[in-house]
């Protein structure tokens, strides 16, 4: 019966082992927090070009990440692109109503992300409100075309 | 000229039936309430497949996490993108190398291992003789090593991403010098829990069950000699290696085809 309990210890030490690698995985891996998510809010912002932004990218401010990008859909009223982010519940009610969100990217071939700076109205931004001014996401082509067009003027 | 058109009619109508007997087999097999003592043979069988496979797959994984990391790092760092160094070992890993590798290896360590195991029961006549005392051989000898296999695949999948990842490591961040905050960090920020490591546990499942499922039938379906047994390990490890790369292939393009 000796050889039996050592193995039963065995396949529970592997199965513990697997679940512990599990567990790795989702922690230091893939990064989740075993914290509750903390509260948040929604804030919309209307964009000519998103450029190759994509939803879970990096919504920071001064380069601090506050938040992700929830969705990106096509406003048909206006036919550009509606982001959808989610901000850190610390922030709500305190950003400025005339704060900005630009697309930027990190590096020159890297992820896009977007900034958002704060403005100096003193109403500020609610749950679901919509950011008015924004940037669009610098297309390279757009830019060489520019650079091409002013070259032939001179 | 019509004979070769006969044997390929008979060729086509043994491999559908061989294909019905496997179904058969596995839904007979599968099913049925596991008893106390069933629970030891399943016990004994996750010993003898997923412990002693331990081994040779966390070893593999941590060689190929170290190679990942080195061939990642001389073709990155030539955009000087080094940092995400982290972010393409985890994700090849948990994508694709871990499942696939694991269950190649596992193929060639424990799958060979169930079939001639069985096939010598049979040849010996031993699950004959269990059948005139009235013990179900399906119940009891395959049962427990088709739960064994699903069960320890994807423990031994989840082994092989640590230490691949933990070995990528050690040579982008000990060796190679990769900042080790943006090793983790990008990785962190590029790894979705559900979709990258779900994913790969789902396709780790799928070829548990394919994998376990070719070894046991062939060792059960073989001819009982000793030609027989060497051939059945040998098309064991062919079918479920072929079976593996082209059920990968259909899982990849089903779970990130829309990615793009």
């Amino acid at each position: 019966m000796k050889r039996s309990k050592t193995m039963e210890l065995g396949v529970g030490l592997f199965m513990l082992a697997g679940i512990l690698g599990l567990v790795f995985l989702g922690l230091r891996v893939s990064g989740m927090s075993l914290a509750v998510p903390g509260e948040t809010f929604r804030l919309e912002a209307n964009f000519a070009n998103i450029g190759s932004l994509k939803p879970r990218a990096r919504v920071t401010m001064a380069g601090v990440t506050v938040g992700r990008v929830e969705a990106i859909e096509l406003d048909t009223e206006w036919y550009d692109a509606r982001v959808i982010m989610t901000l850190d519940g610390s922030l709500e009610g305190e950003l400025p109503e005339d704060s900005t969100a630009a697309i930027l990217t990190a590096g020159l071939l890297g992820e896009q992300y977007i900034g958002l700076s704060v403005g100096g109205a003193p109403d500020t931004l609610a749950d679901g409100d919509t950011l008015r001014d924004t940037q669009s996401a610098l297309v390279l082509e757009e830019l060489i075309q520019q650079f091409v067009s002013s070259m032939a003027k001179e | 000229m019509i004979e070769t058109i006969r044997r390929l009619g008979r060729r086509g109508c043994d491999i559908t039936e061989s294909l019905g007997r496997a179904g058969l087999f596995l839904a007979q097999s599968a099913v049925g309430v596991p008893s106390r003592e069933g629970c030891m043979l399943w016990l004994r069988q996750v010993h003898f497949v997923g412990v002693m496979s331990l081994a040779i797959v966390l070893v593999s994984g941590l060689f190929i996490g170290m190679v990942l990391a080195l061939q990642g790092y001389t073709i990155l760092v030539d955009f000087g993108a080094e940092q995400a160094l982290g972010q393409m070992v985890a994700l090849s890993l948990l994508r694709e190398l871990a499942p696939v590798v694991a269950a190649l290896l596992f193929a060639g360590r424990a799958g060979s291992a169930l079939t001639a195991e069985i096939g010598l029961m049979k040849a010996t006549e031993q699950l004959t003789s269990m059948e005139m005392i009235g013990v179900d051989p399906l119940r009891r000898v395959v049962a427990p090593r088709l739960w064994a296999g699903f069960v320890s695949l994807p423990l031994l999948t989840i082994g092989f991403s640590v230490v691949g990842v933990w070995g990528g490591e050690l040579v982008g961040v000990e060796w190679l010098g990769v900042f080790e905050g943006s090793y983790w960090g990008n990785m962190q920020a590029s790894v979705s829990f559900l979709d990258d490591v779900g994913n790969g546990v789902i396709k780790s499942l799928v070829f548990a069950l394919v994998v376990t499922w070719i070894a046991v039938f062939q060792g059960y379906d073989l001819i009982p000699t000793s030609e027989g047994i060497s051939r059945a390990t040998t098309r064991t490890v062919v079918y479920s290696s072929l079976a593996v790369l082209g059920l990968d292939f259909v899982l990849t393009a089903l779970m990130f085809g829309e990615l793009s």
